[in-house]
């Protein structure tokens, strides 16, 4: 991979740890506020569903994740793995892709 | 004094430790005890060293698991860790015989890292002034005494892992010259060093920064490196 795109995706795996520090911190504030009466479907689709806001937040969440993850497995597979080359990229691509899609269908599965 | 327990590598990748037994003396660096071998107990030892004085860089050898110069490594300062020294040659380094590795590829990721520097003027022209106060300047002086022992590349488990990794002393130099401010040749250097096998497979484990003898951060320059690839390749550079 040359210098270009390897810094795009330093910079990518970076911001994208930037959001995902907020994201996770705001999820477990929430799970912990929410859970305090105990914990059932009804209550957390009444909060979620219909609502823009969560919506906007977890679609962000899993959109960084999306980006977070398999840039930091790229390294991993690379070195533990020896895995280099197009079909390690290829792999990332559909990993990336597949946690966007799994996620995004969640996401709105409790927003719908 | 006593005597001291000494193993040391013998072979090349294939190879075992074999035990000496060497007198102990006052004052004495780990350099000593292996020339002290090699004249005394078996001429066939083969190492590497040049200055005694920390100068050269050739002596470095892996003791007692750690990377270090033997010329500056005194046997007391490693008896404090461990009863027993064991010396082997250079890790990520293909072995010659017994400790001597071999530096070819080290150096040339250096070159592959565009190592040399690149001025603009020529023999016909005054010498350019750089103020030694100036932030870039500064940034430089404090890279610019490695002297190649390699101490930084066989401490590296990125080494390790890619083989095809340029190493914190490559990069370090590469950093050096980034921030010359006469060297010519930033952009293609960054290409260069930005790339697979460059700055961004770092993890800053920063054992480099840790055992280099000369108290350099090659972690730093990656990290300015790192800053420096962004600039460049998003159209910020100066």
């Amino acid at each position: 991979m040359n210098a270009r795109a390897q810094t795009y995706l330093w910079v990518a795996q970076r911001a994208s740890a930037a959001v995902l520090a907020l994201c996770v911190a705001v999820h477990l504030a929430t799970m912990i506020y929410a859970i305090r009466g105990g914990l059932s479907a009804g209550e957390i689709l009444a909060r979620t569903r219909g609502n823009g806001a969560w919506l906007a937040f977890y679609s962000v969440f899993v959109l960084a994740v999306s980006v977070h993850a398999p840039i930091g497995l790229r390294p991993v597979l690379g070195e533990w793995l020896r895995w280099r080359g197009t079909s390690r990229d290829l792999f990332l691509l559909a990993l990336a892709l597949a946690l966007a899609g799994l996620g995004l269908r969640a996401v709105l599965g409790v927003f719908l | 004094m006593s005597n001291l327990k000494v193993k040391v590598w013998r072979g090349s990748a294939e190879g075992a430790f074999q035990a000496f037994e060497v007198p102990r003396r006052e004052s004495q660096t780990v350099l000593d005890v292996v020339t002290y071998i090699q004249r005394m107990l078996d001429p066939t030892l083969a190492y590497r060293f040049a200055c005694r004085v920390g100068m050269c860089g050739s002596c470095a050898m892996t003791v007692n698991g750690r990377a270090r110069w033997t010329c500056r490594t005194h046997i007391d300062s490693v008896l404090q860790e461990k009863k027993e020294i064991t010396i082997a040659p250079l890790r990520n380094l293909p072995v010659i015989r017994d400790l001597v590795a071999d530096m070819r590829e080290f150096f040339d990721k250096w070159a592959r890292a565009k190592g040399q520097f690149q001025g603009r003027l020529s023999r016909n022209d005054d010498f350019e002034r750089i103020n030694p106060g100036d932030p870039e300047r500064v940034q430089v002086d404090a890279g610019i005494e490695c002297i190649g022992c390699a101490v930084c590349y066989a401490s590296c488990d990125v080494v390790a892992w890619n083989p095809d990794y340029l190493g914190p002393a490559a990069l370090n130099r590469a950093w050096t010259l980034i921030k010359d401010q006469r060297d010519q040749k930033k952009m293609a250097r960054l290409r260069a060093v930005a790339g697979d096998a460059g700055c961004h497979a770092c993890h800053t484990h920063m054992s480099c920064t840790e055992r280099c003898p000369k108290h350099i951060s090659p972690t730093a320059g990656i990290a300015g490196l790192k800053r420096e690839s962004i600039l460049a390749f998003t159209g910020k550079s100066s």
